[in-house]
Formats: C-alpha cells, structure tokens, sequence
C-alpha cells in the first residue's frame, strides 16, 4: 500500500495538515457528533415519535413542499436571467449581473423584514394582490416567496457558465438547415445546460430545506399551517428538549448529506459532458 | 435566400442568426421578464428597507442609532466578525496549503468535510453547540460548576458564527492555489528561500485575490448570520444581540424606524461587498 502522502519537495505539510484537522475537528466534526449522539441515546420509539409526530410532518410538507415549489420557479426563472444576461445587450445589464449576487451578500433577517413588509396586505406588491384576493404575507405563498429570492442566485450562477459554453455555431448550423428556434433549443441548448439546470435547482432547493432568517418574518409560524421544520427545531430547544430538538435536527442534517451527495452526482455528470462534448 | 456571399449585398434580416422581428419579440420578453421578476423579488425590498428606514425623516434614523442597545448589537457584530474573520483566514490558508501544494490520501472527502457547514442548516450550527455546552448538553453541567457560560453569551456566539463561516476562504483559495501550481515556490526553495519567506513572498502575493474575496464573503455571512447566532444568543438586549438580532427584537415591536435603520446598515455592507467582489473579479480572477 502507498504512503498516506506523496513525497514533495515543498515544506509545512505537517503543520498545515494538523492545525487544519485539529481546528475542523473542534469546530465542526466534534459539535456535529454531539448531535448524532444526542439523537443516537434515544429510544427508537422516542426517537419515531419525535420525528412522525403531526406537527413535525406538518412542518416537513410545508419545508419541503415550499422548498420545491421555490425551486421549481428558480429553475424557470433562472434560466430566463441567465439566459437573459449572457446572450442579451441592454443598459444597466452589469449591474444587474453583479446584483444578482445580492441575497448571497444580504444578511437574511433584512430580507426577511423587507420582502414581509413589500408583501403585506397595504404593502407596494401585497396591496394589488390582495385585489386579486391573494395573501402572500403570512401564508405558505409567502415562505415560497422567500425561499424563491434566497434559492435564485443558486439557479442563475449554476446556468450562467453553462449556456456560455454552448456552441453558437452549432444553433446556426441548424437553422441554416431549417431547424426552428424551439428544434434548436430543444436539441442543443437544453441538453448543453441541463445539468447545470439540475444542479441550480438541487443546490436552491438544499438551501431552502434549512432556510430559517427570511422566513420567519414573513411565515406566520402557526403550526401545522405556516411554521417550517428549522423553526420547529427552535421551539424545542427553547422548551429545553434537547433530545426533541436533536431528532429532528438528526433528520435534517441526513437529508442535507443526500442533498450534498446528488448535487456531487449532478457536477459530475456536467463535467463529464463537458468533456466529451469538446472532444 | 438567394444571396451569394461576395456578390449580391446579404439580407441580414433572413440570415439564421441574424436579427428577424420574432427574435427581436422574444429578446424583448427575456428581457421584460427578467427585470420584471428581479423588481419585484429584489429591488423592491431592497428599496423598501431605505423607504422604511427614512419614513419618518432623517433625524428620526440618526436618533435609531442614539439608542445604546443598537449601539450594543453594533459593537457586538463587529467584535464578532473581528474574531471570526482572522481565525478563519489563518484556517483557510493552512487548509489551502496542506490540499493544494501535496497529495494524500482521502483529499476529496477531506474538502467534502471542509464544506460540510455549508450543507447544514443555520439552526443546525447552533444546535450543535447548545447540544453540547447547554445546560442540559454534555458539558452543561460542568461548565455550569466552573461557572463558566457559553451559551447564551459571547463565546457561543463566536463559535456559532465561526462555524458558518467556516469554509469561505478555504473555498476560495483551494481551487486558485491548485490551478496556479508549485514551480515558482520549488524554485524558491531551490534559490534557499526557507517555507516562511517562501509562503509570505511568493504563495501570498500570487493567491492575494482569491484572499480578497474569501474574506469579504467570510465577512459579510459573519456580520449578518441570523439563524445560527439566533438559537446560541438568548437574545439578551445590549448584551448578546448582534445586529441581525437586533433587528427582530425592534421589528417584532413595531419599531419599524428602528429596525430598517440597523437592516440599512446591514444592507450597506452588503452593497460594498458586492463592489468589492466586483473589483476583485475585474482583476481577472474568476470564481471556480
């Protein structure tokens, strides 16, 4: 079997190595043991009680459901802005790229704040909904809309890099012989950025499952109705149940790894067509 | 379609590619819709929190500022982010140097653990560590002995905050220093430079952009983390609010003027990251 590390000339190996493991280990792989302990000295039937109970199911369909139907927007949306941004020429258009990083930069409780106020009932957008008879501010259409703006930078950044790639020769040779417009997207465009849609889609839908900041505000945290799964997790560690908390806390954190493996999955994937496409 | 290139002037308008009064239809929509969504998911709010902020007159915000626990919570963001930020860049430099200049065993899982608190949930980095030094965690009641506090006080907040900045300069600098490669540093070892001055002379200055834009994002995610330093804090005003704290409290009491005055702040500082962000990218270094 090799050495753990390959030879090298350069120096500080040991130092760096150690200092990085000791100091990931402290910060990270430590505490995040603490809650799979934590979770692990339940019993199983505690543990299941915790984790099916009604109020946690009604939290995770609320989670889940917004988080996917946010995603689902910025997986239209975000190819309409990438789009937009890469092959279009109009005023304000570096401005407009460089702000699309905005709810990255953003801490969350001010998007949360802004976007409740902007969609309450008297307010600039929530007062011609309410024309229309749509409540947005505290109803799940306002945790969707907050996942929505807090999952878009995930979606046009993951697309953008992606349709720069795609060959412009190749959509006119196309329709130099004959193809039309939708042929061409269909045939070569969609299959160039279709991983990168995915992984768009799966890295906004992964940070809205444990979006907390902007949502609160804007949710209503009526339980069963308008309260998501991290809040829940809250309202228990303020009940002092530490194990209840680390349960479901213990769930989300699995379901964030499965998030983590299929967006690894999908990066793959892209950089393998890629590949074979430049070939 | 009959144009012979060379010979009869070219029809731009029936040329694929060219510019025909569909394409001109559909670039219009893209356009439309593009601006349309962004106004009402982005620039609305961003507008409204300086609307909110100024309602009622510039002297009514200069006042919110008076207030000595908004003035607490400032100080507080910004002794966090002065411990966090360092501690992490010495972290992200370490962690870059060991992946990027050598090869070991394990390396990609290694990064995956490195990155692992971007995949968690906010209020998962702070359960964590009320789970363990809370007063019914581990080490809850030891601490408690030693008269000792954590949560629910400066070091809780630190940790939590550390812990979801953890892995933004090591992001940055990873990728950079394995694309730029190790010949100027083995020539500079190879001249009798030692590590150090090898590091400081010829590493440092050839990474320093990616160094930029790592700490400006480690910064802004540490002055404005919400959820994690929410569940840790115990929301004691004047003493363990930080600004994004601060907020809620002076929001959930209809101190409106109050609190988009300290979001403005916030709000700011997001802007100029995304200048400096800006700058950095017109240097030529570009995001892996």
């Amino acid at each position: 079997m090799a050495e753990f590390k390959q030879p090298s000339v350069l120096p500080g190996f040991g130092l760096t190595f150690g200092f990085t493991t000791f100091f990931l280990s402290a910060v990270v792989l430590i505490p995040l043991a603490a809650l799979v302990l934590m979770a692990a000295s339940m019993t199983w039937h505690d543990f299941i009680k915790v984790v099916l109970s009604p109020r946690a199911l009604g939290s995770y369909r609320l989670s889940f459901g917004a988080s996917f139907l946010a995603a689902s927007i910025n997986l239209v949306f975000g190819f309409i802005i990438a789009w937009t941004l890469v092959r279009y020429e109009f005023p304000g258009r570096k401005a407009i790229d460089a702000l699309i990083d905005m709810p990255f930069a953003l801490p969350t409780a001010v998007s949360g704040i802004a976007l409740t106020t902007v969609f309450a009932e008297n307010g600039w957008l929530g007062q011609y909904l309410q024309i229309f008879g749509i409540k947005v501010a505290y109803t799940w259409i306002g945790v969707t809309v907050a996942l929505t703006l807090i999952g878009m930078p995930f979606a046009v950044r993951s697309v953008q890099p992606a349709l720069l790639e795609v060959q412009r020769d190749l959509e006119e040779a196309a329709e130099t012989l004959g193809a039309s417009r939708f042929y061409v997207f269909r045939r070569i465009i969609l299959p160039t950025v279709l991983p990168a849609l995915l992984t768009g889609f799966t890295l906004a839908f992964a940070r809205a499952v444990g979006e907390y900041g902007s949502v609160i505000f804007i949710a209503g945290n009526l339980p069963m109705k308008t309260e998501i799964t991290p809040l829940l997790i809250v309202i228990r560690l303020e009940e002092f149940d530490y194990k209840g908390a680390a349960a479901l806390g213990f769930v989300m954190l699995v379901i964030s790894f499965v998030f983590l493996l299929m967006i690894n999955l999908l990066q793959a994937w892209g950089r393998r067509r890629l590949t074979a496409g430049a070939r | 379609m009959a144009a012979i290139p060379g010979n009869a002037p070219e029809d731009l308008s029936s040329r694929p590619g060219g510019d025909t009064i569909v394409s001109h239809l559909v670039r219009w929509a893209f356009i439309t819709v593009s601006l349309l969504f962004l106004a009402a998911l982005l620039f609305a709010p961003l507008a409204t929190v300086f609307a909110m902020a100024f309602e009622k007159g510039w002297r009514a915000y200069m006042a919110a500022f008076l207030d000595p626990d908004t003035a607490a919570a400032i100080r507080l963001t910004l002794l966090t982010a002065a411990v966090v930020v360092p501690v992490n860049t010495l972290f992200g430099l370490s962690a870059s140097w060991a992946i990027a200049k050598f090869e070991f065993r394990g390396k990609s899982f290694f990064i995956t653990l490195i990155d692992l608190p971007l995949a968690v949930s906010p209020v998962i980095s702070g359960l964590i560590y009320v789970l363990l030094f809370g007063l019914r965690g581990w080490f809850g009641v030891w601490l408690q002995d030693h008269d000792i506090s954590i949560i629910f006080a400066l070091p809780g907040i630190i940790l939590a905050t550390m812990f979801v900045t953890f892995p933004y300069v090591a992001r940055e600098l990873v990728p950079l220093m394995q694309q730029l490669g190790n010949d100027e540093e083995e020539a500079a070892l190879t001249l009798g430079a030692g590590g150090w001055i090898t590091f400081f002379r010829v590493t440092l200055p050839k990474v320093r952009w990616g160094l930029v834009y790592g700490v400006i994002l480690c910064n802004a995610r540490a002055m404005g983390e919400f959820g994690a330093v929410s569940v840790v804090s115990g929301h004691i005003r004047g003493l363990t609010n930080t600004m994004p704290l601060h907020i809620e409290i002076l929001y959930n009491e209809y101190n409106f003027v109050g609190a988009f005055a300290v979001a403005s702040l916030l709000t700011l500082l997001a802007v100029v990251t995304l200048v400096v962000k800006t700058l950095v990218e017109r240097t030529g270094y570009r995001r892996r």
